[in-house]
């Protein structure tokens, strides 16, 4: 950690002048979270920002070395509490490429869609609270309404809002709920007359573009060497996204354009949030359009439970299968994987070394907001404490993901 | 017997006007959160008493109860004085603010203001100047950062708006040859000072924005990046106080731009209503518009806020003066 308390004395005109060491958070409004940042202020002036984090730090990796691979899945939905399924989807990925399964065509279908659905709620949440950081409260509400309809299509897939945990190794929990159809098209015809809405209300407001155009700028070489990614990488001109680049599941049979814009600037990682979740809407109608008819969970006796559930009354192998999966879990093949995908905040990776035991023997989570926080120290005219709230803003991190 | 008469209605219409005003706050935060409510999609306060009514009494008893908190290394004087210092120049404003001309009840011929002030304009604009002092005060006194950049704010943001506020009604005293707030809205029996002044119009309403401190122009209290700002570590009825000074001065604002841009209490002709009730009805329209600017509009950055003012703002008020002076020639 660098040290902050030794201060510059200013010399001038015979006065001398101090920096004023500023404490930002950990319960301040517009922290995201429980991040501290520690300013060194001359006047309104930020000579430094010096993040600390940790205040939420709850051990996901270590615990995980104690837990069974699907027990592990619950502890995923709390990294990026604001879309789970891709958290979920990562993990779950990583651990079928060391048990070298695949999951059925149609569970891949209903994770693509989830995720892109979780996306479209966790880019709602940046695209009200940036304006918000910078004093328009008026538009978080505004996006918290159309949030509030994606989160009622997650609900009524899984019952949960939230944390909805509905991956599993080699498939999804359940099938997809009758009537769900329709109402995914419903959202879809919808909201992207919304996102105009958003565009008119604030994209066009002469304010909010002084106070985020040109603001804490990231220059593309600055991006890479950051280690930069997701949406924060693609605003600042660098054209990468995992799901074109290095497809899963089936993103590679879906059509959909990569957000990139030029500026790096506190406004364009507003706007290609925007943006991306256009394409987002685009990807779920695809999904919906294209999901074949089929079972939802791989049929491996070794991983899956039985999805004819009259089995479990009637074949005594069943049962006792059933019964160890429940109460051992699976064993993995031993060995080493980092897998990839791209969530909301960027690249999120999952290592895992497997000793051939039922846990981990080690996890790590590369987890975006983490990396991506590590942007505050490397942009250019961020000068006022105002500029340094934008900044924090539009970087978008998530702190329960940062801490772990 | 003739005083005795006078001095009761003076004394009368004194009390009307303090009870007036501290009562105003109550429904004027109700309304805030009803028009916040609807712009933002939501309902607003709903619960206590019909549509929310009762809201306002509720919150009041809650700021009543609450601990009075003063900071261990605060200057307990300072501290406790700030809110009154905020409080008091709000109240003081209104002396000179006239609400019509006079009624007459009784057979006794009412006046409808408290003092007609030959330098009437003159004693609003210095009496709400000091008001700052009470934001000052407050946030050196708290001894916290947050709300020390809050005051320091305030400073900056008073020192460079009072002067485009000040020079921009100078247009309209030159056509009324007046100071007094009785003869500038008598001078605009004709024709309204909005047809012959708007660009002094338009700074007053900016500068006025940013005198009541309301987005976009709030640094001193912006939420986003100061927590509070300078009233951070008030408490109970001692941040109320601020509060109800931030209402007052949103309606002798509002009430200053009636007077002296949208002719006081003249109405327009084809609709016949009592003089009063047009003063009332300008009077709300502007208030409301204080109220749906703070929903609609983010907040300026600290330079960003400095450089309009300098930089925009008094040039386009000297500007009125040269033109109203050349048109008057």
């Amino acid at each position: 950690m660098t040290d902050v308390t030794v201060l510059d004395e200013i010399e001038q005109d015979g006065k001398s002048t101090q920096e004023v060491l500023l404490n930002l958070g950990p319960q301040h409004p517009s922290t995201h979270g429980v991040l501290r940042l520690v300013l060194e202020m001359e006047g309104e002036y930020v000579a430094r920002v010096d993040p600390h984090i940790g205040y939420l730090h709850r051990g996901t990796e270590k615990l995980a070395e104690d837990f069974t691979y699907t027990q592990i899945i619950p502890l995923t939905d709390r990294l990026d509490y604001l879309c789970p399924p891709s958290t979920n989807q990562a993990f779950v990925l990583a651990v079928e490429r060391l048990l070298d399964i695949e999951a059925p065509e149609r569970a891949q279908y209903i994770r693509v869609m989830m995720t892109e659905l979780s996306r479209i709620s966790g880019h709602l949440l940046i695209a009200g609270a940036l304006p918000m950081d910078v004093g328009a409260m008026t538009v978080l509400l505004y996006t918290m309404r159309e949030r509030e309809m994606v989160l009622d299509l997650l609900e009524m897939i899984c019952g949960a809002r939230m944390h909805t945990s509905f991956c599993r190794v080699g498939g999804v929990r359940e099938d997809l709920p009758e009537g769900f159809a329709e109402r995914v098209r419903e959202f879809c015809e919808i909201f992207p007359q919304r996102i105009s809405d958003y565009e008119r209300l604030v994209a066009r407001n002469r304010v909010f573009l002084q106070r985020t155009k040109g603001i804490a700028v990231i220059t593309p070489e600055d991006a890479i060497d950051l280690g930069l990614s997701g949406p924060n990488l693609r605003a600042s001109g660098v054209d990468w996204d995992i799901r074109r680049d290095c497809p899963y599941e089936i993103y590679d049979r879906l059509d959909f354009n990569v957000i990139v814009r030029e500026g790096g600037d506190c406004y364009d990682r507003w706007q290609c949030r925007i943006d991306e979740m256009r394409e987002s809407t685009r990807i779920i109608e695809q999904c919906m359009r294209d999901m074949p008819q089929g079972p939802f969970q791989t049929d491996d006796p070794k991983v899956a439970f039985p999805v004819d559930k009259a089995l479990l009354s009637c074949s005594m192998e069943t049962q006792i299968n059933h019964f160890e999966l429940s109460a051992y879990g699976f064993k993995v093949p031993a060995g080493e994987i980092y897998s990839c995908v791209e969530a909301p905040k960027g690249e999120l990776g999952f290592y895992i070394i497997s000793d051939g035991s039922e846990k981990p023997f080690r996890m790590k989570v590369r987890a975006p907001s983490f990396v991506n926080l590590q942007a505050l120290q490397g942009a250019s005219n961020m000068d006022y404490l105002a500029d340094v709230v934008a900044m924090l803003g539009s970087l978008d991190p998530v702190l329960a993901e940062v801490d772990k | 017997m003739e005083s005795f008469l006078a001095i009761g209605l003076i004394v009368g219409k004194l009390a009307v006007v303090i009870a007036i005003l501290l009562i105003l706050p109550i429904p004027l935060t109700w309304i805030e959160r009803k028009i916040a409510g609807h712009i933002q999609q939501r309902l607003g306060p709903m619960r206590v008493g019909w549509h929310g009514l009762l809201q306002p009494l509720a919150d009041g008893i809650k700021l009543l109860f609450k601990e009075d908190h003063i900071p261990v290394e605060a200057d307990r004087f300072l501290f406790t004085l700030a809110p009154i210092i905020a409080l008091v120049p709000p109240f003081l404003v209104f002396v000179a603010i006239p609400i019509g001309d006079s009624i007459t009840l009784f057979g006794t011929e009412i006046t409808l203001y408290l003092a007609d002030m030959n330098v009437g304009l003159l004693y609003i604009l210095a009496v709400a100047g000091i008001e700052v002092y009470g934001v000052i005060l407050a946030g050196w006194a708290s001894n916290s950062k947050y709300a020390v950049l809050g005051s320091l704010r305030t400073c900056a943001q008073m020192i460079s708006y009072e002067i485009p506020m000040g020079f921009s009604v100078i247009g309209v005293v030159m056509l009324a040859q007046s100071m007094s707030l009785l003869d500038i809205v008598e001078s605009q029996a004709g024709l309204w000072n909005i047809v012959t002044q708007p660009l002094g119009f338009f700074v007053f309403f900016v500068s006025g924005l940013a005198e009541a401190q309301r987005i976009p122009f709030d640094l001193p209290e912006a939420e986003g990046d100061l927590g509070a700002g300078y009233h951070t570590e008030y408490s109970g009825m001692r941040f109320s106080f601020f509060m109800i000074s931030e209402y007052l001065i949103v309606v002798f604002l509002s009430a200053l731009m009636v007077l002296l841009f949208f002719g006081g209490w003249h109405g327009i002709a084809m609709i016949p209503l009592p003089p009063v009730v047009w003063f009332l009805l300008k009077l709300s329209f502007f208030i409301w518009m204080f109220m749906w600017l703070r929903f609609t509009f983010p907040r300026y950055r600290y330079d960003q806020l400095m450089s309009i003012g300098w930089k925009v703002l008094l040039p386009l008020s000297l500007a009125n003066i040269l033109i109203s002076g050349v048109f008057m020639l």
